[in-house]
């Protein structure tokens, strides 16, 4: 844990050498997501409503899983710029080092210029909180808890599922975007006005859905099943098929010599 | 012109030797124009009356905007000339006796195109064989079609020359990508990347129509799906014309101000 508050220092130190670029870094990933809010908050300027949710309810939906989505890209960033690491042989160097290799991927890259998309989460979670219509109750903030921990959890799964593709292909896959970048663009809008297709898929083969919809279903008053507020929790069995998935690559790694 | 051609060229081959991305890229367009369409379809099926195109006309919108995404995307900008710029190659490129600009911007549209080029066939095909409402459909009219291919054609130009404003900017900021994110997210939603902009408030939707932004790929999609009427269509056209001229006076004007104070960096 020590060295890795060495490892943050030393990245928060490079990163505050261009600072200029910081911070409109900072400022373009907070207007980038802005956007996505703001076509968010046009489309419900036309329609009030998407199926039974008004907009305060997606929105807090919407904050969720952008906060969960750049609390993983911040930290476990080295897994998402993988490809990288591997082709211009920097893993070579992590393996000689006796340290935990999953450590040193995360540690050797933090990304602080994704606070501007937190900042953006947290402020449509002020707006959102009051307005959603919810009794907020002690068990219902802890489920809020509960929900952006979990999809941390799936995302960084998704990261190195990602990253272990690379040690196959050491180009990254572009497909894998889609559950990346574009469970965070479509978990905008709670996943079951996709239909039912995609929310079964969603649930049982990428757990979005376990951190996203269902237990917004209690936050809302909508059930009253418990089993629903703790869904978050299945997301950490995500963690295994990743695992077991970045050992197989690992042992298939061959490196790019240079 | 012959030696900005065969930059073209020689790009625009290259780019076509990266299939296997391309099918990788075809296989997540078309799974985010599905999800795209399965969203707008939850905002039709709870209002209809409020929609304001038709709903096959949406989801040819969405296809096409996926089959060209590559033409249209901001952020696929030419690396090598940020390089060049950041390492001092530039002065290579300087002492040829080539405009610059020239090249630069036939590099650019070249590298777009043939990207484009790769992806939009299979996109096009596949969407086209969907069921009645979520397929892609032929324009409407012959007349819409060929005002199609006038207006998209302008629109690389567009988007091509308003890119090189974003290289240019490089010589004020060495790091580009802070100027590169701001620029993308904001251009990508006025241009309608996000949302169409009929879906916009009518108020913020008849500035933006004037704004090069909607030059880019909002106005060939509408002519081609028929929500711009022939009248709108070529009025929309005259506009495009404007902003190319606009942007390459712009782009030339100012790379030859920061040609005057250029320091190269190192050798």
């Amino acid at each position: 844990m020590k060295l890795y508050f060495k490892y943050f220092a030393m990245q928060l130190r490079c990163q505050m050498q261009y600072k200029t670029s910081f911070v409109l870094t900072v400022i373009g990933q907070f207007i980038s997501s802005f956007t996505a809010f703001l076509g968010v908050y046009f489309m419900f300027q036309k329609f009030y409503k998407v199926d039974d949710f008004t907009f305060p309810e997606v929105l807090l939906c919407f904050a969720v899983v952008l906060l969960s989505f750049s609390l993983a890209e911040c930290f476990i960033r080295g897994f998402d710029t993988f490809s990288a690491i591997i082709s211009n042989g920097e893993f070579d160097r992590i393996l000689l080092r006796p340290r935990g290799l999953i450590f040193q991927v995360i540690a050797s890259k933090i990304e602080l210029t994704r606070i501007g998309r937190m900042l953006q989460a947290v402020l449509i979670f002020c707006y959102a909180i009051p307005n959603s219509g919810v009794f907020w109750s002690f068990d219902k903030i802890i489920v809020v808890l509960l929900m952006i921990i979990g999809g941390f959890i799936t995302y960084t799964a998704l990261f190195m599922i990602y990253a272990s593709f690379c040690f196959f292909t050491t180009e990254g896959l572009e497909f894998m975007n889609v559950l990346t970048d574009g469970t965070r663009e479509f978990g905008r809008y709670p996943l079951s006005i996709y239909g039912d297709g995609i929310l079964r898929f969603f649930t049982y083969a990428v757990p979005i859905a376990l951190f996203q919809y269902y237990p917004l279903l209690y936050l809302l008053g909508r059930t009253n099943n418990l089993l629903y507020a703790y869904c978050p929790l299945f997301c950490f069995l995500f963690l295994i098929p990743s695992l077991i998935f970045w050992r197989i690559g690992l042992r298939h790694y061959k490196s790019t010599g240079s | 012109m012959k030696k900005y051609f065969s930059f073209f060229r020689i790009r625009f081959i290259s780019g076509l030797s990266y299939r296997a991305a391309a099918w990788s890229g075809v296989v997540t367009q078309f799974f985010w124009g599905t999800m795209l369409i399965l969203s707008f379809q939850a905002f039709y099926r709870t209002d209809p009356a409020s929609f304001t195109m038709d709903f096959s006309a949406l989801c040819s919108y969405i296809w096409i905007q996926q089959a060209f995404l590559s033409l249209f995307t901001l952020w696929r900008l030419d690396n090598s000339i940020f390089t060049a710029i950041r390492n001092g190659d530039i002065a290579y490129e300087l002492a040829r006796p080539i405009g610059l600009y020239e090249t630069w911007l036939s590099k650019d549209i070249a590298s777009c195109t043939s990207s484009a080029f790769l992806r939009c066939i299979p996109v096009i095909i596949l969407s086209s064989l969907l069921p009645a409402p979520y397929g892609l459909k032929l324009p409407t009219t012959v007349l819409a079609g060929g005002l199609f291919l006038i207006s998209i054609s302008l629109s690389i130009l567009v988007v091509s020359s308003f890119r090189m404003l974003i290289y240019i900017s490089t010589f004020h900021t060495l790091n580009p990508s802070g100027i590169r994110v701001i620029a993308v997210s904001f251009c990508d939603f006025l241009s309608g990347q996000i949302i169409p902009l009929p879906f916009f408030p009518d108020q913020v939707r008849s500035i933006v129509e004037l704004t090069p932004f909607a030059a880019m790929q909002s106005s060939p999609f509408l002519i081609y799906n028929g929500t711009y009427t022939t009248e709108k269509a070529l009025l929309m056209i005259g506009l495009q014309i404007f902003w190319v001229f606009m942007l390459l006076f712009l782009g030339k004007l100012w790379l030859s101000r920061s040609l005057h104070k250029v320091i190269v960096q190192g050798g």
